[in-house]
């Protein structure tokens, strides 16, 4: 990768920009909200899903508040059971589907034409309608909880005969949404994939592919295997309770552990699913700010193919409790198991590629670093959950919720924050805040651990998860924890400083504000013209 | 200085962790199986601290001494084949070690082969039932905590929600066999000092072992949504040594056939509204109000409520169905198999007389036994 050269000039001289007022002149965005509901310009498109996604954050967030304000004493004092209920399910589905997956949808769109020099991404049109389905799905999920009888109250898995039988009425509007977040996730997908293959600049081959764009392809890939499958489910928990099949309901033939079965089979590769655009992510700034190229590129692509393969064949890890036969149980530790080594190759790399490097800890390194340390430690917890006959003990208790927090919001959140500091030079033209960028960084890395760490202890000692009142000997631990958590929720405030800030102003950026950084990207001004790389640049 | 800051704040909170009285490992427990799983928790533990240690140890390493605010010039190594089949060779020979020692763990875990005594666990919306195979003995287990210590109307008890009316109760040195299933929803029977958590799943059953070697009372809690109060439906087993526990086995077997009589006695006695209201209220508030609420108003859109119900207000006969047979399909489920004909023609008379239902309709356990036949 250190051998791009720019046939057309693409840098500081500004013929691009030439371009750009060229551009505009036949066809100008419309100004106002219609810019924004017609775009169909890849930085347009990527910026609205940041803005979603971060909107998501903070709605999922504030419910996560609400949770850790009921849980920060024993005793029922806020919420009642059913209401309590409500916000882990929404928190869960809102994290997952509203905050992460467009995050990453959002970076995909700004970031991936400008790393391989396409003009935009190859289906525009669909681009457009991806995004603006979104905000629908989510008016519909978050409004049902204001209808009588409340919104999903079993949890982000929604297992049957809970979500059918047992549901409230707002349960179509659930099923209807989540059928919304799936479209829009598939054709997101299938647009990068499209892009990705074809709009590459001439002499781009795979193995100079940057990781962000590969791992997001492998990402599109595992999008397009599982939705339906989500969507299938979805479906036949709609036509069990409303259209009278039994699929998952014993009287009726059924079977509710086939529901798991079939969630997992969509739900494991899910989590991969906001897992790998992160490795590309971490791949791209480890380099940069280590001022040394990646070590081991193309083993850090085999290891995500070997990971995206390997994600079909454990979903049913999440099931051991559920009383599967023995040698079932022995192949899904097994394969379980064996993830952690593409795993643990993508660590190792990243840490030999910070040996002997000349490191430098700019906001998007300290993200990444501390990724690298909080990741690894969820990676530790899901090795241990893999262990069956210690699963026996670990699942269904805050154990597993501090697992999936480590790897999902010091994981997956922590690089996307990363991401943004990394780029938002190249999306605004300012740099943004050091100092703040710092501040927030420290106060969200102490929060965060206050926050999940203990939530170790708690599963360990017998404390189930999705539970609004506990035993006594639970009470001093769930206190911090709730400190933690209104410590992080209030340093992400900050966060949004920072952004808004770096919009209104602040020093000019370079093309290229980061001294080791390489890429395409870089060799465009900043901020990025609306329309970059209109001839595409040749790699030699 | 912030970073100082900080580190001083989350130094603050490690001895608030160290003071609690909360064990902050899992506990042994007291079956063989249980401990060879705290082994094996142990064993992965250090393991992946070891691993931790290497890695992040590198990781500072090259953090304090490669920093470019050091002179530090970056290298330009950016493969080696050699370490790179070295680092995927070595986890996958530790991972080996892991997976034989949990192998055995598993099998071993998973033979229900040649016990002496079968119990079947059930689950319900939330509560637990238990039935000993042969025996002749069953009874449901509900959470015991009053419902003003989880308001915090009282103080809370030592053991807040791990308590229950009657826990289950097994010999010590043997092999006792649960099968556990469930009348509705999915729920999951944990009790952490076996190391047993099997999922209780609607029209399924699943099998599972324990071989408990100490006697002592041990609590665990329900593992897996089951609705509004899956946070209320604990677990508490008695574990007796075999004599006290043939004797206790022996007196409920006197016992259930004494309720037996007593239930045919009751059928000729008629009560007085009086006295039907204060037991219907006491039956109310333990079986039902979980569901349609203390005050009779249920919570609109999950459970209706009782008060101005047309069913409660209306046909007698109807509502005794309702109760007695329960409605499939729904939450609502039957309480035949839990009450008895006396306390169903108390709750029912309760019913439809409490919060200005005012029937006046009085309901004797001989109407519940007429009803159906
Ligand atoms: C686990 C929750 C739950 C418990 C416990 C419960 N019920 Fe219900 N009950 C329901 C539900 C749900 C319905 C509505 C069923 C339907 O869909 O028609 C219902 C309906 C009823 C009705 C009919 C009301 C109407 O207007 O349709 C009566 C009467 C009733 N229950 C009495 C009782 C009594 C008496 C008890 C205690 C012995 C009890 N229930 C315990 C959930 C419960
Ligand atoms: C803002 C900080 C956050 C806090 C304080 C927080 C807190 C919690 C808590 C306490 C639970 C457990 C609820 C229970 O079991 O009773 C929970 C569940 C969950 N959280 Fe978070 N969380 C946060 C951020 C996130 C993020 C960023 C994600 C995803 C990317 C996420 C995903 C989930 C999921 C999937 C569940 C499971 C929901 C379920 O049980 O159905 N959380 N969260
Ligand atoms: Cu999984
Ligand atoms: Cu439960």
């Amino acid at each position: 990768m250190n051998t791009l050269t720019q046939e057309n000039q693409v840098s500081m001289d500004g013929s691009l920009q030439d371009d750009h007022n060229h551009d505009d002149g036949h066809h100008a965005p419309p100004s106002g909200i219609m810019r924004w509901l017609l775009t169909t310009n890849h930085k347009d498109i990527g910026t609205l899903y940041l803005w979603f996604s971060f909107i998501m954050f903070l709605t999922g967030g504030l419910m996560a508040m609400v949770i850790r304000a009921e849980l920060f004493q024993p005793g029922l004092q806020l919420v009642d059971p059913n209401f309590f209920n409500q916000m882990t399910t929404v928190h869960g589905l809102v994290m997952v589907f509203g905050a992460v997956m467009p995050a990453f949808t959002g970076l995909a769109n700004w970031m991936i034409p400008m790393m391989i020099g396409a003009p935009d991404m190859a289906l525009p049109r669909m681009n457009n309608w991806s995004f603006w389905i979104l905000p629908f799905a989510f008016i519909i999920l978050l409004s049902s909880l204001f209808m009588e009888g409340g919104g999903p109250n079993f949890g982000w898995t929604f297992y049957a005969p809970l979500s059918t039988e047992y549901s409230p009425d707002s349960t179509a509007l659930f099923v209807f949404s989540i059928h919304i977040m799936g479209i829009s996730s598939i054709m997101g997908a299938i647009n990068v994939i499209v892009t990705v293959i074809n709009m590459r600049a001439p002499g781009m081959t795979w193995m100079k592919l940057p990781l962000f764009a590969w791992t997001w392809l492998i990402t599109a890939f595992l999008l397009i295997a599982v939705m339906p499958v989500l969507a299938g489910a979805v479906t036949m928990v709609l036509t069990d309770k409303y259209f009278g099949t039994s699929f998952f309901e014993a009287a009726g033939g059924g079977d509710p552990v086939m529901f798991q079965h079939i969630f997992w089979f969509f739900g494991h590769p899910e989590v991969y699913i906001m897992i790998l655009p992160s490795f590309g992510i971490m791949s791209a700034i480890i380099p940069t700010f280590s001022r040394k190229k990646l070590f081991g590129y193309s083993s850090m692509v085999y290891a995500t193919a070997s990971i995206a393969i390997l994600s079909f064949l454990v979903w049913a890890h999440h099931m051991f409790t559920t009383g599967m036969p023995v040698f079932a149980e022995l192949f899904f530790m097994y394969c379980t198991m064996l993830i952690s080594v593409p795993t643990g190759v993508k660590i190792f790399n990243w840490v030999a590629t910070m040996w002997k490097g000349s490191l430098t800890f700019e906001t998007p390194m300290l993200f990444a670093i501390s990724f690298l340390v909080l990741f690894t430690i969820g990676g530790f917890s899901g090795l241990m959950l893999a262990i069956t006959p210690a699963d026996f003990q670990y699942h269904d208790t805050y154990f597993v919720v501090a697992h999936f927090h480590y790897v999902l919001v010091t994981g997956a959140i922590f690089t996307i924050m990363a991401a943004v500091y990394y780029w938002i030079p190249k999306w605004t033209g300012h740099m943004y805040n050091e100092r703040l960028g710092k501040l927030h960084f420290w106060c969200s890395v102490i929060s965060v651990n206050i926050l999940f760490f203990p939530m170790h202890f708690l599963g360990l000692a017998g404390m189930p998860r999705r539970i609004p009142d506990y035993a006594i000997q639970f009470a001093d631990v769930n206190q911090i924890v709730s400190i933690g958590g209104f410590a992080f929720g209030l340093s992400q405030l900050i966060f949004l400083v920072v952004v808004i800030k770096c919009i209104r102003g602040g020093e000019k950026a370079p093309a290229k504000p980061w001294e080791g950084a390489e890429g395409l990207e870089w060799e465009i001004p900043s901020p990025a013209p609306y329309h970059s790389f209109t001839t595409p640049p040749v790699i030699k | 200085m912030k970073q100082l800051w900080c580190g001083a704040l989350a130094l603050l909170m490690t001895p608030a962790i160290l003071a609690t009285e909360m064990p902050l490992n899992m506990t042994e427990g007291v079956t063989d199986i249980s401990s060879r799983v705290y082994h094996l928790h142990m064993t992965i533990l250090y393991i992946c601290c070891a691993i931790g240690l290497v890695v992040f140890g590198i990781m500072f390493y090259s953090m304090i001494y490669h920093r470019k605010s050091k002179g530090a010039v970056a290298a330009n190594f950016h493969e080696s084949t050699k370490v790179e089949i070295l680092w995927t060779i070595i986890p996958f020979v530790i991972l080996i070690g892991m997976a034989i020692p949990a192998t055995t763990t598993l099998i071993a875990m998973e033979d229900t082969n040649d016990a002496a005594l079968t119990i079947k666990v059930t689950g319900s919306q939330w509560k637990w039932h238990y039935s000993y195979f042969d025996q002749g003995v069953e009874f449901y287990s509900l959470l015991s905590t009053p419902r003003d210590q989880i308001e915090g109307d009282a103080p809370k008890g030592e053991y807040y929600l791990l308590e229950v009316d009657r826990p289950l109760v097994v010999p010590i040195g043997r092999k006792v066999r649960f099968l556990v299933t469930s009348d509705d929803v999915i729920h999951s029977w944990w009790v952490p000092a076996f190391a047993i958590k099997k999922d209780a799943n609607p029209g399924f059953i699943n099998e599972t072992w324990t071989h408990i070697d100490k006697p002592g009372i041990y609590r665990g809690q329900c593992a897996e949504l089951c609705g509004k109060d899956h946070g209320f439906m604990p677990i508490v087993v008695e574990a007796l040594p075999e004599a006290e526990f043939e004797a206790w086995l022996a007196s409920q077997q006197q016992q259930a056939s004494l309720d037996v009589l007593e239930a045919e006695a009751s059928l000729a006695v008629t009560l007085e509204i009086e006295e039907l209201m204060l037991q219907g209220e006491q039956v109310y508030l333990t079986y039902c109000a979980a569901c349609h609420q203390p005050n009779g108003m249920g919570l609109p859109g999950a459970f209706p409520a009782m008060k101005d119900s047309p069913i409660v207000t209306g046909d007698i006969s109807a509502h005794l169905e309702m109760v007695i047979n329960g409605k499939p399909g729904t939450a609502m489920q039957a309480f035949n198999k839990q009450l008895t004909p006396q306390e169903i023609a108390a709750v029912v008379t309760y019913e439809r007389n409490a919060w200005g239902n005012d029937t006046g309709d009085i309901i004797q356990a001989i109407d519940v036994n007429q009803h159906g036949q």
